[in-house]
């Protein structure tokens, strides 16, 4: 049962096992402080970076969507605080300027595709979970590894930098169209801002190509003795397959954005033609195609849905087959399904393109093979209802978020049906519907999966739990806010009303929503408050949470709860566990859980 | 000030809550662990299905309370398909919707945890998969059927005598151009773009089929029931021609011209009868982010009758006469070339 825990300071010296190994006991050299929290190679503690730094972003990032929805909210209000904290420039009269505004939304994109749900959730759990779950020592190259996250950290200094230039952060939305992206002249936020911008995600592109590549070879590499790839548990499944996804197409985004840069200072024309900017100057450039940019970006800016959503479900799948104390309803189904989806996710990007003036014949291929994907996604949420079908289930908090993941992923997936239609796509292309379309299957279902993580393995991380009331309160207040604020929104969006409006109120035709915005800014700083509790308890439990002094507090099969409490560099003391069956033997033959390690018996049929 | 007393009261929540959050750990551990987590599993499995029920009710009054405010009827012909396919989508996903949904939050609550019992081993079940799979994939190629039938009958060819109207975008407003009585549009090029010279799209002047060109800014005027086919060009970055009314949209790309066709329903005076609003008008919005102006780049659409359009059109000065007033207006430009599409060339 779960938290067989004692208060810390109680009895907490009494480690029930002696399991409780600090340091690695094979002849290391001394860790210096360096090495052990700044340097470090130990991909337990690179996964930790990972996680904090994306925690900081995920602040940012819903701190910019907090000032951009008091502005939407409120457009007629004055915050005064807002001028004495952003400057007039920024927030005249306390209120958010159109430059700021698009800065704000542009940045909050940015910041929380790349930086929060994919460094932050492949980087965190890709690198705690492959080495502890496949019975591996770490990486396969530890240094990479560490690679890998100072690029992250390089990249986020670059970013974060661009908000404090004169002229102001990228502003072209977080997909970077051009020609606004490539012309100064255009617009404030494509001087420097978009240099930085650019400069931060490529160093960002091959921070994950160094994770990526890292882990590929891991999983096909360092599986332990008996770990055959089918008794791998689905959450590493889940980071194979998003690791080759970001492999394949982010060097693709990369070859987009250089070509930008080549538009932006080398007087290429890739993407300009026929440009006269209002300043009163015709460029010279002919014979580019903006929309080529578009095929670049989309190349990876569809796989990355799936870069952000495939670890979400692997480490949903994980938390709800431990807390239903049931194996995972069809294994096999799932990861077929999961590969179905990685694949389908590399021929699907133009369906962000319908009414680009796209050929309509192409059009409906990618109709076809966008539809094509929910099939792979409903397999995947009719085995989840299966999983919880007379299932035995703990709300442990992580439970919670795996429960609110699927039902997030059911609302926004089916929404996705309407855009993924090219025909209803011509209305609903762009306006509040797409909004909350992605932000209930990507965004919220994201972050709900990577909660879920962090609830999870928290306390193999820290050796401390985090506190459950805090946890409760924070789940409810997530999952009813994020209803609160996105469900709406599809009215707003079949009305037509276009996303990226900071006022309506020149419009006849999309002013009727003033109360509903105010309402849904409303719950946006309430939920925003709630994620501030998450924060504390993070930080607060990290010190003083109850201490772990079970090896496998929640009772799974799996092999990092075979690793002492606090697993040393290197992760097992002495030898590396060898697996003897799949990972989601619960509830057979009348016992509640069997190991991973443990051979099968003399009259069991393995799996 | 407010603001200020505003995050003070946060505060304090934040303390009260974690000063509650850390007693009832401590309660827990007096209690017993057991006792506590079953206390606490109790309390989410009843908020589990209290999030069903107030969720679906919450889901059917919020569509109570906005379904007046979204687009009533559609004003184009091809948004009465664009109708049709939504409602067969919305019944689809709205029936999987609540199916989903409270299998979910009811196996939750249902099968929460119990001593008495012990969870079902039931690793897989080759003909459920099958079922699950064969059944979206048919609803889903109905849904594509439908779409695609609609979709190619949107964006096929305009029918022959549908007028054209040249739409370009620009920060931040909208340019339409008219092909005047010849029914061609002048030749342009956009380096010859000069605002101070009244020419804000490039006409080539030396091109006669152009002399009878109007330009006018940021109002569209179409003929009511009448096929008309937009040329969409932008002249600076990517803008979107967004007609709400008539379920219309399509990018405006520098250097690659598009198009879209549609044939209006309703006149504008006829829109505002229907919508009991004498201030509406039928509104075209830029729907693809184009830089700080983006959202008031607006233009009217003013749908007229046949007369009323030639009425209009009688009224307006060509580009040309407007940018060299010394050339007469009352003489006619002479035009050397026949129109190429003589059906147009009646209604212009």
């Amino acid at each position: 049962m779960s938290n067989e825990a004692t208060l810390h300071g109680h009895a907490g010296a009494a480690t029930s096992h002696d399991v409780d190994v600090h340091h690695d006991e094979h002849g290391h050299h001394k860790e210096t402080f360096i090495t052990k929290y700044v340097f470090s190679q130990d991909h337990k503690m690179i996964a930790k970076q990972f996680l904090i730094t994306g925690m900081i972003w995920a602040i940012l990032g819903g701190l910019m969507s907090v000032l951009f929805r008091l502005q939407l909210g409120y457009p007629d209000a004055h915050f005064q605080i807002l001028e004495d904290l952003l400057g007039s420039k920024w927030a005249k009269g306390g209120q958010i300027q159109p430059e700021f505004y698009y800065a704000l939304v542009t940045m909050h994109g940015t910041v929380l595709v790349f930086f929060v749900l994919t460094g932050g959730l492949s980087g965190t759990f890709a690198n705690f979970l492959i080495p502890l779950q496949l019975g591996a020592r770490d990486m396969a190259s530890p240094f990479l590894n560490m690679l890998s996250y100072w690029f992250f950290w390089l990249a986020s200094v670059v970013m974060l930098s661009s908000l404090f230039v004169e002229t102001g952060p990228a502003s072209g939305g977080w997909t970077s169209y051009p020609p606004l992206s490539a012309l100064g002249d255009a617009s404030e936020g494509s001087k420097v801002g978009m240099d930085l911008w650019i400069t931060s995600m490529a160093l960002f592109v091959v921070s994950s190509l160094l994770g990526g590549l890292n882990y590929i070879s891991t999983i096909l590499n360092l599986r332990t003795k008996g770990m055959s790839m089918t008794r791998m548990p689905l959450t590493i499944w889940a980071l194979l397959f998003t690791a080759i996804l970001g492999v394949l197409s982010f060097p693709v985004l990369l070859s987009g954005f250089i070509l930008l840069l080549f538009d932006r200072h080398g007087g290429t024309s890739f993407y300009l033609s026929d440009i006269y900017i209002a300043s009163g100057k015709a460029l010279p450039n002919e014979g580019g195609s903006a929309i080529l940019y578009q095929h670049l970006f989309w190349f990876l800016g569809h796989p990355e849905v799936y870069i952000i959503i495939l670890p979400a479900m692997g480490l949903v799948s994980e938390v709800m087959s431990v807390n239903a104390r049931k194996p995972i309803f069809g294994y096999m189904a799932m990861v077929g399904s999961m590969f179905a989806i990685a694949v389908l996710a590399f021929l699907v990007w133009a369906h962000h393109m319908f009414v680009t003036g796209l050929n309509p014949f192409l059009g409906s291929v990618f109709v076809l093979l966008t539809l094509l994907i929910a099939v792979p996604s409903a397999i995947k949420v009719f085995n989840w209802l299966t999983t919880l079908w007379k299932g035995n289930i703990r709300f442990t908090p992580a439970m919670l978020f795996a429960i609110g993941f699927v039902s997030m992923f059911i609302s926004g997936g089916l929404t996705g049906i309407f855009l993924g239609n090219s025909t209803l796509d011509i209305q609903l292309h762009d306006t509040m519907f797409v909004i909350a379309h992605f932000h209930i299957v990507m965004g919220v279902s994201g972050i709900l999966g990577m909660f879920a993580g962090i609830y999870h393995w928290f306390p193999k991380m820290y050796g401390r739990y985090l506190n459950n009331t805090m946890a409760y309160i924070h789940f409810w207040i997530t999952l009813v806010g994020a209803y609160l604020i996105f469900w709406p929104m599809h009215y707003e969006g079949l009305a037509g009303m276009p996303r990226r409006y900071l006022d309506t109120s020149g419009w006849v035709s999309f002013n009727q929503f003033g109360g509903l915005n105010r309402f849904i800014s409303t719950v946006a700083m309430i939920v925003f408050a709630a994620q501030l509790l998450f924060v504390f308890n993070f930080f607060y439990s990290i010190f003083k949470g109850r201490k772990v002094i079970t090896q496998n507090p929640w009772g799974a099969t799996t092999l990092e709860w075979t690793a002492p409490i606090r697993p040393g560099h290197g992760n097992w003391p002495g030898e590396i566990p060898e697996v003897h069956r799949w990972a989601y033997d619960y509830a057979k033959d009348g016992r509640d859980f069997i190991p991973q390690t443990e051979p099968l018996g003399s009259n069991e049929s393995a799996h | 000030m407010s603001t200020i007393f505003l995050l003070l009261i946060l505060l304090l929540g934040f303390l009260i809550t974690f000063q509650i959050a850390k007693a009832s750990e401590y309660v827990g551990v007096l209690k017993g662990e057991k006792k506590n987590f079953e206390a606490n599993n109790r309390i989410n499995g009843f908020l589990m299905i209290a999030f069903l029920v107030l969720g679906l009710i919450g889901v059917y009054w919020c569509n109570e309370l906005y379904r007046g405010k979204i687009l009533g009827e559609s004003a184009s012909k091809h948004g009465e398909q664009i109708d049709t396919m939504m409602y067969i989508t919305i019944a689809i996903t709205g029936v999987v919707f609540v199916i989903t949904q409270i299998l979910l939050f009811w196996f939750a609550y249902k099968y929460q945890y119990s001593e008495k019992r012990t969870a079902y081993y039931f690793p897989h079940d080759n003909r459920l998969e099958i079922i699950w799979t064969v059944v979206p994939a048919i609803a889903l190629t109905v849904l594509v059927g439908f779409g695609l039938f609609y979709w190619f009958r949107i964006t096929g060819e305009a029918p022959a005598d549908a007028a054209q109207v040249e739409v370009t975008g620009k920060q931040f407003g909208w340019i339409f151009r008219y092909p005047g009585k010849d029914g061609v549009f002048g030749k342009k090029y956009y380096k010859n773009i000069d605002e101070a010279a009244g020419n804000s799209l490039g006409l080539l002047w030396d091109d006669p089929s152009g002399h009878d060109d109007l330009v006018v800014g940021n109002e569209l005027y179409i003929e009511v029931l009448k096929p008309i086919k937009l040329i969409i060009n932008s002249r600076d970055v990517v803008h979107d021609v967004g007609l709400v009314h008539f379920r219309q949209k399509m990018d405006a790309v520098p250097g690659t011209p598009t198009t879209m066709w549609f044939i209006p329903k309703f006149t504008t005076d006829e829109m505002k009868k229907r919508e009991k609003n004498p201030d509406f008008e039928y509104e075209l919005s830029c729907d693809q982010m184009c830089g700080k102006g983006h959202f008031t780049m607006r233009a009217v659409v003013k749908v007229v009758t046949h007369d009323e359009l030639i009425l209009w059109k009688a009224k307006q000065k060509a580009a040309y006469v407007l940018a060299f007033p010394d050339k007469d207006p009352s003489t006619q430009p002479k035009i050397d070339t026949l129109p190429k599409n003589p059906s147009t060339a009646g209604i212009n």
